[in-house]
């Protein structure tokens, strides 16, 4: 199943891109790992492709990427990082979906010298105490969507949340998360087996409480197989989740019972700031497909990349860090900087599942958590 | 704790249970007559689920997608027998699991080559669809009680088919006895592939009526399988009596110890430590269940084979 892509954007010319591609002398060569195949592949698809698209449009021709599959197993992820830091000489490192697989190549690759720049995982390790001076978040750490989730459930006058999610450190993060910013009462904690699929057992202890709010934290499969199920089982809590769950991916695959359901995501699709509408159509137009948050998490990280390099030399380490923290570039989200931990200082939104013609897509609400900054940022010392 | 409650957890312990009981049953068989572990019975579940969810996305009709999981899934079943499971018998286990985990990973990335890499839709038919109310004020959903239905007359069927018909005396005299049966003047490659074929189409049934209800994606049928060997170790290899009692006790055990093992624990502990102590013995819950059995009875429930 070894997967691997070269991948060489393409010149597009033009007086202003070689105007940008004078400005960086050296070749700069980027090593992405992302999850390709297997259950977990439409996140890491979403993300090259939003990548690529961004390189594409960028038209800058010295920057090449290698893309390799790590099948969302870490040591395969490890294998990966050794190759193209070693083998293939890469500058930066992106890519990585979970948390887990980060937390084993970034520390090291770091160590190294290399650059990371996250498009998804956003463990709480990294933000506080094992934060690094080359690596950057560029999606959000992990706590940010759970944390807005919580206080716009209690500022929308919900007293006795039903929290629920997976028995794994990502999972307790986000009911850590979420109770932050909830504050109110929590009717019941309950935490399921990761990859459970069969949720009746729990739909039943929800329906028993007196919760009149239910978050639950379950990505992918997971969070498919309880939507639908706890549509069907005539349980009346109304549903907050984290936009993992209800993203443009899996959102075909509920179908109608994520109708009406609320979500937490730091961008939409229908967000009303610049080039985001561009991005969508782009997008749409060249994949055939709507843009889910990882892609636009993927795109903007190119984007990082691309207005780093213009800015500095990528063999000047600190000149391009700079560069980088700068973060000079027009996020699809709208109003983006570094905070001192390098991760994101952003709105957290709230958005609604609706129907669009047959395509059942999200709409942005409003802002559920403004200029949110994750609480670690103080454990960082750098 | 209402009386309620429990009662709806020991329905949603059965319904889980039956479920299960369609894919060990299979198993069961394949491991009981042919002698071989096939780690791919998990795939054949996946092929089901992505063959009704294709056709019921086609013809908008969910019966016409059951009728496409089982003859695309016994499809399947009968083609990897004839192409690689025929050339596994006279081999040790070793080598079938060999061979059958690269069947795994074919079928994976076949399945993501033709239908893409993000989950399908698939769902309810509506005449099933919402909760039903039971007597004492149950309220539980028609269509966990239909697959509770099915699977008692799934097992029926196959309890009929293999105590009573002529093709089930043949499948017990090869579970015994192979070459006698042989010259006997039974066809046995043709029995061979029939079994097969019977135990993917129930795995892929088995995959179209849980998709319904759950996630229809590459993998799906790996934890699953799992559950499925535990079952067929508790219940006795080879027995389907076995299988379904096995089943029946995997599927209420999981179910009611996630619920209560947390409940309990909360009695003598904080509720946020009790919840994760709960939790994370509830997971090993099957497999201590199975430790005790094989401890009792070392061949299983039912097992006849030392």
């Amino acid at each position: 199943m070894n997967f691997k892509t070269l991948a060489k954007t393409v010149a597009m010319g033009g007086a202003v891109c070689a105007a940008l591609a004078t400005a960086a002398a050296a070749e700069v060569k980027v090593g992405m790992i992302t999850t390709l195949s297997g259950g977990g592949a439409g996140l890491g698809i979403d993300v090259r492709d939003g990548f690529l698209l961004a390189l594409e449009q960028s038209g800058r021709d010295d920057i090449e990427v290698v893309i390799e599959d790590d099948q969302r197993k870490p040591d395969v992820a490890v294998q990966l990082a050794d190759k193209l830091v070693q083998s293939e000489k890469v500058d930066v490192l992106t890519g990585i979906i979970w948390s887990n697989l980060a937390m084993a190549v970034v520390p090291s690759v770091t160590a190294q010298g290399k650059f990371y720049l996250s498009p998804n995982a956003g463990p709480s390790q990294l933000a506080g105490r094992g934060c690094h001076p080359n690596y950057f978040n560029v999606a959000w750490q992990n706590d940010a969507y759970h944390e807005a989730a919580g206080a716009y459930a209690a500022a929308d006058g919900s007293k006795k949340a039903f929290v629920l999610a997976p028995n794994y450190p990502a999972g307790q993060d986000a009911i850590t998360g979420f109770k932050r910013g909830f504050g109110g009462e929590i009717a019941a904690e309950v935490y399921t087996k990761l990859g459970q699929t069969d949720y009746a057992a729990e739909i039943a202890q929800i329906r028993a409480s007196d919760a009149d709010i239910l978050y639950y934290f379950l990505p992918g499969g997971m969070g498919i197989s309880f939507m639908k199920q706890y549509s069907g089982s005539g349980a009346e809590v109304p549903v907050i989740g984290p936009a993992f769950s209800f993203d443009q991916g899996i959102l075909g695959a509920i179908g109608d019972a994520a109708l009406g359901v609320k979500n937490t995501a730091h961008w939409s699709k229908d967000l009303d700031v610049p080039g985001n509408a561009e991005f969508v159509a782009s997008f749409s137009e060249k994949y055939g497909r709507l843009p889910s948050i990882y892609a636009a998490q993927g795109f903007d990280t190119a984007l990082l990349l691309v207005s780093a390099t213009a800015a500095a030399d990528v063999t000047d380490a600190d000149a391009f860090r700079a560069a980088l923290k700068a973060a000079d570039f027009q996020s699809v989200r709208g109003a983006f900087k570094f905070a001192d931990n390098h991760h994101p200082i952003q709105t957290i939104y709230m958005r609604e599942v609706i129907k669009e013609g047959d395509v059942v897509t999200n709409r942005l609400v409003g802002p559920a958590a403004e200029d949110y900054a994750d609480p670690y940022g103080v454990d960082c010392k750098m | 704790m209402s009386l309620i409650l429990i009662a709806e957890q020991v329905l949603n312990g059965l319904q889980f249970g039956i479920m299960l009981f369609l894919m060990a049953a299979g198993l069961t068989l394949i491991f009981g007559v042919m002698g071989l572990i096939n780690l791919a019975h998990g795939s054949l579940y996946m092929v089901g689920a992505f063959c009704a969810a294709a056709v019921a996305a086609a013809t908008g009709s969910f019966a016409l997608g059951l009728v496409a999981a089982l003859a695309g899934a016994a499809a399947a079943g009968a083609l990897i027998e004839l192409v690689v499971i025929r050339r596994l018998y006279d081999r040790d286990h070793l080598d079938q699991v060999l061979a059958t985990f690269a069947l795994i990973l074919i079928f994976s990335e076949g399945t993501r080559w033709v239908f893409g890499s993000f989950p399908l839709y698939l769902d309810v038919p509506p005449a099933l669809a919402g909760p039903v109310a039971l007597p004492f004020g149950i309220q539980y959903p028609l269509y966990r009680l239909a697959l509770i239905v099915i699977g008692l007359v799934v097992a029926a069927g196959l309890f009929w088919l293999i105590a009573r018909t002529r093709i089930g005396v043949q499948i017990r005299a090869g579970e015994n006895d192979r070459e006698m049966i042989a010259a006997l003047g039974v066809d046995i490659d043709r029995l061979y592939t029939f079994v097969f074929a019977l135990g993917a189409a129930l795995a892929g049934l088995a995959g179209a009526l849980v998709g319904a209800i759950q996630s229809v994606q590459v993998g799906m049928g790996e934890p699953v399988l799992i559950l499925a060997f535990v079952t067929i170790v508790i219940g006795g290899i080879g027995s389907i009596k076995g299988a379904l009692i096995g089943a029946l006790l995997v599927g209420l055990t999981e179910t009611l110890g996630s619920v209560f093992l947390p409940e309990l624990f909360k009695l003598f502990m904080a509720p946020a430590a009790a919840t994760q102590t709960g939790a994370s013995l509830s997971s090993m819950a099957i497999y201590i269940l199975m430790a005790m059995v094989l401890i009792w009875r070392p061949t299983g429930l039912f097992g006849a084979r030392a």
